[in-house]
């Protein structure tokens, strides 16, 4: 099977600390790491290649040291890797990213599935899967949870839902974004990491894509934003020990009427 | 060229989902402004509410597809047929709930359209200048809000949390119209085939729907203890959530978590119980009406973002307050005997 992973390098999260002034998230010298959904994308691929044999090819928009997320995907298994940099593709929104991205992987031409993660831990949009399936006229499923059954012309997947688990099959070529559920990715071998040292990346840039250039980057994009504003939740928080816990369940529970709950 | 609103409702268990109502709420809101009017599309095959609530509660139009092929959620057909619906009444706006459903087939219809889509917007308003709708949405997990305009596409499109507008008091005097839509047949083909729905057997796990959301985390030590929350949830008529480290420790299944990589949710009532509230667990929850958080460490970052605060051993303060509660449900004149 020749499987396509979508990867984004995204800021380390997990490192984040919060000003504690302005109750913000400081993101100055946060390291950039895989999105860590996409690392499940890219486990599954992996393991289905394990199963039916093929190719595992990455693929990723994203400024230069993005390079560093790739060889990181090649340490961990996969085959070859495609990097879409480029100044004009700067500043894409979902609607931007995905007709760079579904171009390029017109360009790569053959393959039976696209993964990408649910969402990036960056835009939270959980858009890009989806639109980049639409653009490429290929059905798709979202918040798969588990790839039940592979058959000779597709796939039977579980997704997760508000109220439970719905099955549905996908005939090849066909888009899935995964949840963190599917599985848990695994560690770059030392092998792994030699071969990714020596790996030759796929450079593509924006003339390669066949965009007009206001199909690109920021001007290209569909949406702008106009205003970035700074919400300080200010609760008046109170505070009971268990000391006073009488005190504080019977002041709780006054509230709790009161917002009609109970 | 017409200024109205799309909103595209949902249709759930055959009700008229609540997301549905406070869309057409805000669309309502946004119409007066704009002048202009508001059209609720929906698709389903069963639904035993009546159409006309939303006519009462702000709709002007009501468009619907009835179709038996319409019984499960089809991501494709839903594209289908929404894509058709808009080419075709070319909305100004269009709106739908950020529910799963939602955030499948909109950004397929947006790529379709070749407009842009804004996700997950907690606040909606017009530009008066301009008559540009601003789509507001929390970015960076919750810590700044963007406001984002789509200038020069058609429709503005945007996905919108459910529970972030209250839905518009019934208002019978109201008219407008129930038009039923009969799209071609072919749009009902998919090459994605639902093969089933199961229902998740625990009745709590629908978090993002929940009025009430008791939460544990890694506090609750172990698996036998998730019975303390079970029970405060059950008094409460709670949906039950949890964090990642529990998620991860397998005390409760994936679709109960709250945050980053979970769910976003927004209940009236938020109970944190044993959970640290590290940043990637706060952007899940941190826009909850009342948030009430029970720590044994008096230093937990959870207690920042809480309304009341109780440091303590959860398995003190648990069991009490569902005692207590549980107490008060059973007086005369308490919550039981209201239904
Ligand atoms: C990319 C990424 C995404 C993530 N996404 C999410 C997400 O979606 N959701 C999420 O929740 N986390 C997420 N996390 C993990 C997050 O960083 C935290 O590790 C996690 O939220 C911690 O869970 P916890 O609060 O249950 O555990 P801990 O941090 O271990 O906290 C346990 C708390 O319980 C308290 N406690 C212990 N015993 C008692 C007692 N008897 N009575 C009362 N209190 C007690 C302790 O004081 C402590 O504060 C993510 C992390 C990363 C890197
Ligand atoms: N710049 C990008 N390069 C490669 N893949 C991306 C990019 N942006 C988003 N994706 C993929 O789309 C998924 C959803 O991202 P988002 O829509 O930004 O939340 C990610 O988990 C990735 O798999």
């Amino acid at each position: 099977m020749q499987i396509i992973v979508l990867l984004k390098q995204v800021p380390d999260t997990d490192e984040v600390k919060m000003d504690e002034k302005t109750g913000t998230m400081i993101r100055e010298g946060l390291q950039a790491i895989i999105n860590p959904l996409d690392l499940h994308a890219l486990e599954e691929a992996l393991r289905l290649k394990e199963k039916t044999g093929g190719e595992v090819i990455v693929v990723s928009m994203g400024p230069p040291q993005t390079e560093e997320a790739l060889r990181e995907a090649i340490a961990m298994g996969a085959d070859s890797a495609f990097l879409l940099s480029d100044k004009k593709l700067a500043g894409a929104d979902t609607w931007a990213t995905s007709k760079a991205l579904s171009k390029a992987i017109e360009k790569i031409k053959d393959f039976d599935l696209i993964l990408a993660g649910e969402k990036a831990t960056d835009g939270e949009t959980g858009q890009v899967g989806p639109e980049v399936a639409a653009m490429l006229d290929i059905p798709f499923s979202t918040y798969v949870n588990r790839i039940i059954e592979i058959t000779n012309d597709g796939l039977i997947v579980s997704r997760v839902v508000e109220e439970g688990y719905e099955e549905q099959f996908l005939p090849f070529p066909c888009l899935l974004t995964v949840v963190k559920d599917i599985n848990e990715p695994r560690m770059p071998t030392l092998k792994g990491k030699v071969k990714a040292r020596r790996a030759e990346l796929n450079l593509l840039k924006a003339n390669d894509l066949g965009l007009a250039e206001s199909e690109m980057g920021l001007k290209g994009s569909p949406t702008r934003v106009v205003k970035i504003s700074y919400p300080k939740v200010s609760r008046n928080t109170r505070i009971y020990t268990s000391k006073n816990l009488d005190e504080a369940l019977e002041e709780l529970i006054g509230k709790l009427k009161k917002m009609a709950l109970i | 060229m017409g200024l109205d609103i799309l909103v595209v409702g949902e249709v759930r268990n055959s009700k008229i989902h609540s997301v549905t109502y406070e869309l057409t709420s805000k669309a309502r809101e946004l119409a007066e402004k704009l002048k202009s009017s508001v059209e609720v599309l929906l698709l389903y095959s069963e639904c035993d509410d009546s159409l006309e609530e939303l006519i009462y509660r702000g709709a002007d139009r009501v468009l619907y597809v009835k179709n038996d092929k319409l019984s499960l959620f089809n991501q494709e057909v839903w594209t289908n047929i929404i894509v058709d619906v808009a080419l075709k009444r070319k909305p100004y706006i269009m709106l739908t709930g950020a529910t799963s459903s939602g955030r499948t087939f909109f950004p397929a219809v947006a790529a379709k359209l070749n407009t842009g889509l804004t996700a997950d917007c907690t606040g909606l308003d017009i530009e008066e200048e301009t008559k540009l709708l601003l789509q507001t949405r929390p970015a960076i997990g919750g810590n700044v809000m963007a406001t984002i305009k789509t200038p020069n596409h058609k429709p503005q499109m945007a996905t919108v949390r459910p529970r972030t507008f209250r839905p518009l008091p019934e208002n019978k005097d109201r008219k407008g119209e129930i038009i039923e839509l009969k799209p071609d047949e072919k749009l009902f083909n998919s090459r994605v085939k639902v093969i089933s729905f199961k229902r998740d057997e625990t009745q709590n796990v629908n978090i993002q729907d929940a009025d009430v959301v008791v939460a544990f985390g890694k506090g609750i030590k172990k698996p036998e203890n998730v019975k303390y929350i079970l029970e405060l949830a059950d008094v409460l008529k709670a949906a039950v959530g949890a964090s990642r480290a529990a998620v991860d420790a397998k005390w409760i299944s994936y679709p109960h978590q709250v945050g980053l990589s979970g769910k976003v949710v927004s209940p009236k009532l938020y109970i944190a119980a044993g959970i640290s509230g590290a940043v990637q667990h706060i952007a899940g929850m941190q826009t909850s009406e009342y948030i009430v958080a029970i720590n044994k460490d008096s230093e937990a970052p959870i207690f920042k973002v809480a309304d009341f605060g109780i440091v303590g051993d959860l398995f003190e303060v648990i069991p009490e307050l569902t005692k207590r509660i549980r107490q008060e449900i059973e007086k005369p004149g308490g919550k039981k005997d209201e239904v």
